[in-house]
């Protein structure tokens, strides 16, 4: 240990797409390893990360330029083309979000990329607290059993409270 | 090369995955015990050398060959 008190990590997850789903589990299971004591307060559309149910997890790359379009399969000059998709298409094409998260999911897979579900088990063993927004919770309508086990629920204060305190503090 | 009494193979794991494991199998060794890690990921080498800065757990021998990186760490 490099000091006496252990740094504090003070993390909101405000996104909830499968891209935006990696940073707050990854930064959050990393600086437990590595004796460091994190909350992740998770408010607004980072809300469905705590569900028992990942699955509905996705990615939308209609109007984002920066997101590489390219396949996780085929000869090495192929998955190295980055498709430039017009946004007439990705808007049009029916199932061109469920067909894009597919592609990301088996090109992280790929990469040796553990999945949400791996991260936020290791962030739970690591003592990672996850604090749920009880305001933004009854104002999307979601409800406690919806949520993982082990999960707290508190408001704005509860958050500031400890990230007062801390050595870190990210809006993810 | 260094004895060591633990072994952890991290090949084919991507960050922040190597870490993790590094850190749990740390966890329930007595001080003084070695831990072999092996990983093939290239974005571990700054990662373990921080991740053992920061736990107190040292390096004490690290190589590479073949696009395997061992690392040796010395449970504090």
């Amino acid at each position: 240990m490099s000091d006496d008190q252990p740094k504090k990590v003070a993390l909101i997850a405000s996104q909830g797409s499968l891209d935006w789903a990696y940073p707050p589990f990854i930064l959050g299971s990393a600086a437990a390893s590595m004796d460091m004591e994190v909350q992740i307060f998770f408010t607004f559309y980072g809300l469905p990360l705590l569900k028992k149910d990942l699955s509905g997890l996705g990615i939308s790359p209609h109007t984002n330029p920066a997101m590489p379009m390219k396949m996780p399969f085929g000869p090495e000059g192929f998955q190295k083309i980055n498709w430039k998709i017009p946004n007439i298409v990705s808007s049009n094409v029916p199932f061109f979000d469920a067909f894009a998260t597919s592609m990301m999911k088996k090109t992280f897979a790929k990469h040796g990329v553990a999945t949400i579900e791996e991260l936020r088990e290791a962030c739970q063993e690591l003592d990672v607290k996850f604090v749920a927004c009880q305001m933004t919770m009854d104002v999307f309508g979601f409800t406690r059993e919806e949520f993982i086990d082990g999960v707290e629920y508190g408001g704005a204060a509860t958050f500031l409270e400890f990230a007062a305190e801390a050595d870190i503090s990210m809006f993810l | 090369m260094t004895d060591h009494t633990h072994e952890l193979d991290a090949r084919g794991l991507n960050c922040p995955m190597p870490v993790i494991k590094t850190k749990k199998a740390l966890a329930p060794l007595q001080s003084g015990d070695v831990l072999k890690v092996i990983s093939t990921d290239p974005g571990s080498v700054p990662d373990m050398a921080a991740l053992a800065r920061r736990t107190g757990n040292e390096i004490i021998e690290q190589t590479e060959s073949n696009g395997e990186y061992i690392f040796y760490f010395k449970k504090n």
